[in-house]
């Protein structure tokens, strides 16, 4: 390499050192993930998001702890059900002996969907207790989503055990939003860069 | 008509897909020792093994039990000799006995899955079946001696 090569090589080697340190990368969760991207209009989408999935119709499933939560104050489920390692519960005390593939009619029975259970003991997902910055960087990091890429994301938003979060039976309040509302932003954010909201949102 | 497997034994029964598994059991099929409680999956009195899992079937429509295995109370040993049921009897464990054929159920799934429960394994296991008398220590002790007696059975038959 001749004298002037390397001072072309330097200066460019400069410049993409210079833009990558002039990125702000802290609130970025996921490079690349569409073609165009507007964190502004990806973090108005998560304040939807996140109001949906802090609420007591999402969270409940997604405890800080090793028991679920029950009802629209979040308490701590009654008769105590552990997650066990598969989400599914432990020994007599497995999710589907009380939740059934549909709702049980009346007030104070068991919400019910074929799948019924909690994040696994090697990936508890948790939504308890997130800040929406936590929340954001935990949902878009296969190492803390369930190994999901960005494709499986959007098809979660219509996974059976989701929905079911706005059709659960007598005496529970729904989420804020709309099932439709939910899936617009949650696609919203995540096509528009997957941002998350500054650690100073709370 | 729709078919059901009780106890090792063949069922057709004139009722609703939707009707609960307890109804059936108690009033079609006259298998009574599965109790009522609470009706809505929050007392455990009415568990009943389906395939294994300890169901509650006052909650539990028949349409799920087709095609699986239902055992009650009434199918658990062909001779009430179960190590459980020896176990509560030895312990005298009941007192007003309304809610112990929910209790054992859920004991006998936990003892297909620990040989040798803890008190803890205990606790997780049966905080589903509530005993308004308060038999809980006995219920306890109970089990233990029954996983005792399950090994001295098992090593029996080696």
């Amino acid at each position: 390499m001749n004298k002037a090569s390397l001072v072309v090589f330097g200066s460019l080697m400069m410049m993409v050192a210079f833009m990558a340190f002039s990125l702000d990368t802290s609130k970025k969760v996921t490079p690349a993930v569409a073609a165009k991207k507007d964190s502004v209009a990806s973090v108005e989408a998560f304040k939807k998001v996140y109001a949906v999935l802090m609420s007591p119709r999402c969270m409940n499933c997604h405890p800080s702890g090793d028991v679920p939560l029950q009802g629209d104050d979040s308490h701590l489920h009654t008769m105590l059900p552990k997650r066990g390692i598969d989400g599914k519960g432990v020994f007599a005390m497995k999710c589907s002996n009380c939740h059934q593939e549909t709702n049980t009619p009346g007030l104070h029975t068991p919400p019910g969907s074929p799948n019924w259970h909690l994040p696994p003991a090697d990936m508890k997902m948790v939504f308890q207790g997130r800040t929406p910055h936590e929340l954001a960087k935990q949902l878009v990091n296969p190492d803390s989503n369930g190994h999901k890429n960005m494709k499986d994301l959007i098809k979660h938003a219509d996974d059976e055990l989701v929905k079911v979060g706005w059709e659960m039976g007598e005496g529970r309040t729904p989420p804020p939003i709309s099932h439709a509302a939910f899936k617009k932003a949650w696609i919203t954010w995540l096509k528009n860069g997957a941002y998350a909201p500054s650690p100073k949102t709370i | 008509m729709i078919k059901l497997n009780i106890n090792k034994k063949t069922y057709s029964l004139d009722a609703s897909p939707d009707t609960p598994l307890l109804w059936v059991l108690r009033d079609h099929v006259g298998l009574v020792g599965t109790k009522y409680g609470c009706g809505v999956a929050q007392c455990g009195a009415c568990v009943v093994h389906l395939n294994g899992e300890a169901v509650r079937s006052c909650v539990t429509k028949i349409s799920r039990a087709i095609g699986k295995e239902v055992v009650t109370i009434e199918g658990l040993s062909e001779t009430n000799n179960h190590p459980l049921q020896k176990a509560w009897l030895e312990l005298d464990v009941s007192q007003c006995g309304y809610c112990q054929a929910g209790q054992i159920m859920s004991a006998a799934v936990l003892l297909t899955v620990k040989k040798k429960p803890t008190d803890q394994d205990i606790d997780d296991a049966l905080a589903g079946n509530i005993c308004r008398c308060g038999t809980y220590l006995r219920i306890r002790e109970a089990i233990h001696l029954a996983a005792d007696m399950q090994g001295r059975r098992s090593q029996a038959n080696e």
